[in-house]
């Protein structure tokens, strides 16, 4: 079953002179890792937006689990899909328990109280996120990857079906980077999971996602398996930069996918 | 949760506290035996006119004033995850004196009873939107300095317009453009009690109500929005209750500043940031605060009257520097 369904969506920002996103149809299907790759500026975070229904389109139609986004109230979405942002502002102090349970907002609302099946949910989340041990550390004193893994946790206290990351990695070193993918894996194989991702790391989308999309000035480029996607020519012709790639074994899950491996200038560009 | 409970026990106690002494202490000391003597109807008629007649309305207005400049102020670090953000220096104040001075000058008040609290609030709505406007197109949205700018700008503009009403109109003196421009219970009336209770603790209490949905505006729009919160709609009923408690505050003793600076900010560091106790016990801590300030304004150079906003400047732009200072470190 489909869960996102867009139809020939456009987005223009407000006074821009071209647009963000132009003619997207796609669907994302339910218990996969889906992941959206593309230069930078070629519509990726725009996307994500227009789907999650924080960008209202200019163009087409977007519907989440067959309804028009627009028609969910923003608790009862909150309840089924959940955002973890790159970054996020912290004007103030707070410490990490508190900050994952404001997943629980959507529900619990504004005047309701945290029953226990909240607290448990919260654990839970922290449990799998592996930041039980970081409940009562304040967030400004916890490095990138540790803030990352309590946004995930924030997200999962939610208790969402669907979860969507934007750049989840961008900041982040081998090990996390590593233990976010392997998280999006776990969560999709062992708690079916839908997971869209955006991302720059070409490598670990391919091994880790079951469908990708290169979008490409606002355009998809290519949309499929990552063998289909992942070619020298196009990842060549849409990063403009000469790639070669090969099919490495011994990666574990996700052996035998496409790995890029971009060419020095002057380099021989043959694909493997 | 009960560390909660307990602060707000000792801040209800230093309210109580604030209360007394503001009764208490002034040109006349009276001893607190008499004080309550005096409130309960008892004692001494003329030491009964001084607490009651006198005093009372002043020390109401001084904690009402104080209550909604803190959880403005509180309300406004959080809506623009500002630490610096108050309404003072965002020049909201300064807009709805404004709107309270034209009500005057153009005899506004002599029509309705609403008049001079309704033009304050429509003067607030206007600096906000302004203060607002020219932060986004400057182009860096809530950049704390662009945004503090703005403030600062504004605020001046609307402090020239007060003086330039004054001048024309020639209906006040100087010194009373000074009373708007930085505030002061001299006027204090029980009517003026009356009119700011009726407009204040209903919208503080709907902006206490708020107070969840506010924490996770403090992580930014973007997440508050993903996690189940209607922005657009919270942050006009944010905007349009504190620029509400900030206009009648102003309208009801002109612009104090750094209350809703000094407060919140105090108050974080006792019990951390979560506004569901943040806010009650800013509106607590707020009276307390200006009810003492107002205590030594009018007592430190008896028989004159220093206005309150030079006190509360005082104490509060000491605290504003440590602020920048610290914050400009933490980003």
């Amino acid at each position: 079953m489909s869960l996102f369904e867009l139809r020939d969506v456009s987005y223009r920002y407000p006074g821009a002179g071209r647009s963000a996103l132009d003619g997207i149809t796609l669907d994302v299907e339910a218990g996969s890792v889906f992941a959206m790759l593309g230069p930078n500026g070629s519509g990726k975070s725009t996307l994500l937006r227009v789907l999650l229904g924080e960008l209202e389109t200019s163009g087409g139609s977007v519907t989440f689990s067959g309804r028009p986004s627009d028609s969910w109230g923003r608790r009862e979405i909150a309840m089924e899909v959940a955002f973890v942002p790159q970054a996020e502002p912290m004007a103030f102090p707070m410490n990490v328990r508190s900050l994952v349970e404001m997943g629980r907002y959507p529900h619990i609302g504004v005047l309701g109280r945290m029953g226990p099946e909240d607290r448990a949910a919260v654990d839970g989340a922290m449990e799998r996120a592996g930041i039980m041990d970081l409940g009562g550390r304040s967030i400004r004193n916890l490095s990138g990857g540790e803030r990352q893994r309590v946004r995930i946790a924030r997200a999962l206290a939610q208790e969402p079906k669907i979860l969507v990351l934007d750049e989840p990695t961008a900041a982040l070193d081998l090990h996390f980077e590593m233990e976010t993918f392997e998280l999006m894996r776990e969560l999709t194989e062992e708690h079916s999971f839908t997971v869209v991702v955006a991302t720059h790391n070409l490598n670990l989308a391919a091994r880790y996602a079951s469908r990708l999309l290169l979008l490409s000035k606002g355009r998809i480029e290519a949309l499929g398996s990552p063998d289909d996607v992942i070619t020298a020519d196009t990842i060549g012709r849409v990063y403009r930069w000469p790639v070669l790639v090969t099919s490495p074994e011994g990666l574990g899950p996700g052996a035998g996918a496409p790995q890029v491996v971009p060419l020095s200038h002057g380099g021989s560009t043959s694909a493997g | 949760m009960t560390r909660h409970v307990l602060l707000l026990v000792g801040l209800i106690a230093s309210f109580a506290f604030s209360v007394v002494v503001g009764l208490a202490v002034g040109a006349v000391d009276i001893p607190i035996g008499e004080v309550f003597d005096a409130l309960l109807g008892s004692g001494d008629s003329r030491i009964r006119t001084i607490v009651v007649g006198l005093r009372l309305p002043r020390v109401l207005l001084a904690a009402e004033v104080g209550a909604g400049l803190a959880v403005s102020g509180a309300v406004f670090q959080a809506l623009l995850r500002n630490p610096l953000a108050e309404p003072y220096v965002l020049g909201v104040s300064s807009g709805a004196a404004v709107g309270a001075v034209i009500a005057i000058v153009f005899g506004m008040t002599a029509t309705s009873m609403f008049a001079l609290p309704i033009a304050a609030f429509v003067g607030a709505v206007v600096a906000i939107t302004l203060v607002l406007s020219m932060a986004a197109a400057a182009g860096r949205g809530l950049d704390t300095h662009v945004l503090l700018l703005a403030g600062v700008v504004i605020g001046a503009f609307f402090n020239a317009i007060i003086l330039l009403l004054v001048n024309f109109a020639d209906l006040e003196t100087f010194r009373a453009a000074m009373l708007w421009i930085m505030g002061s219970f001299s006027g204090a009336t029980s009517e003026s009690v009356t009119t700011v209770a009726v407009w204040v603790l209903p919208a503080l209490l709907a902006l206490t109500l708020l107070a969840r949905p506010l924490n996770l505006m403090s992580v930014g729009e973007q997440s508050a929005f993903h996690l189940g919160v209607d922005v657009r709609k919270l942050k006009l009923m944010l905007y349009v209750g504190t620029s509400l408690v900030v206009g009648v505050c102003v309208a009801g003793s002109g612009a104090i500043g750094f209350v809703g600076l000094v407060v919140p900010h105090a108050l974080r560091l006792v019990g951390g940031s979560d506004h569901r106790w943040l806010l009650p016990a800013c509106a607590l801590t707020g009276g307390a605060f200006l009810v003492f300030a107002d205590t030594i304004a009018r007592t430190v150079v008896a028989p004159a009257e220093l206005p309150v906003g030079v006190v509360t400047a005082l104490a509060g732009v000491p605290v504003f520097l440590w602020l920048l200072i610290r914050y400009q470190e933490g980003t």
